[in-house]
């Protein structure tokens, strides 16, 4: 189970969120890298917003993951916080020496939407916001 | 994994959360490495004591890989053979209190690492 959990992808209003909640191996986490390119297209989703918030380590190879996630996200015209890093994770990352390039970070999910909303107008055109239901796009999620 | 393993162990011997999430990303990284580089190898994993009666954990990553053949550029901010962002080598050394590498190129590799309880 562990590393093989699929991790969810939902779709809210313009926005794709990304709850990590198990300990990525590295193929899981160039497999979401990839799922969130395709749902970014498949769906028109201006926003990608990352949880981390119960990983309990990020190490130089998820730190990459999440530069380029940013970066490719970017360039298909959407913008992606992480929020909820651990402080003893940030510690760690600034002493391994990663600065996570391009990536805004903020401390939780509400911050989060209130970013890609304010600053980058995401998440109000069309009136959907972030009222409507969750969508659930990509595979099933696990069950606990 | 090697990561939950360390963090286990850690938090058995007093770590508290940001010396556990230290060893375990060191863990992570060159566990990393010894499968990168070497496809195999060993992780060992014993508690350390200090001349002074201080206690710690000792890693050690063993592999019969390709060697490194300059440490010193290997150790270089920025430096990587594997399309990596060379921070792995460089960024566990300022995790833990003491690094030492031997290799021998065509022979292996072995990383020993120690961080103190404080």
């Amino acid at each position: 189970m562990n590393g093989h959990g699929r991790i969810p992808i939902l779709k809210v209003g313009r926005v794709l969120v990304v709850p990590i909640q198990v300990d990525m191996d590295d193929q899981t986490v160039l497999l979401l890298q990839e799922r969130i390119l395709t749902e970014l297209e498949r769906t028109g989703a201006r926003g990608v917003l990352i949880d981390i918030s119960l990983l309990e380590m990020v190490d130089s190879f998820i730190g990459r993951m999440l530069s380029d996630i940013a970066a490719m996200a970017r360039i298909m015209d959407a913008r992606t916080v992480v929020v909820g890093m651990q402080p003893a994770v940030a510690i760690t990352l600034v002493e391994l020496g990663l600065e996570l390039k391009g990536v805004d970070t903020v401390l939780n999910v509400d911050e989060g939407i209130k970013l890609l909303r304010d600053e980058f107008g995401i998440g109000e055109e069309e009136g959907d916001a972030f009222q409507g239901g969750l969508n659930l796009v990509g595979e099933q999620i696990n069950p606990a | 994994m090697a990561r939950n393993e360390v963090r286990n162990i850690a938090a058995r011997l007093g770590f508290l959360l940001l010396d556990q999430t230290r060893l375990t990303t060191v863990a992570s990284e060159l566990a990393r490495n010894v499968v990168k580089y070497a496809g195999r190898g060993r992780l060992i994993t014993q508690m350390a004591s200090g001349a002074t009666g201080r206690r710690g954990l000792r890693l050690i990553f063993e592999d019969e890989g390709p060697g490194i053949a300059d440490v010193d550029l290997a150790m270089r901010d920025g430096y990587s053979t594997g399309g990596g962002l060379g921070k792995g080598l460089p960024g566990s050394k300022r995790l833990v209190d003491e690094f030492k590498i031997e290799s021998a190129t065509g022979r292996g590799t072995r990383i020993t690492v120690v961080r103190w309880l404080h």
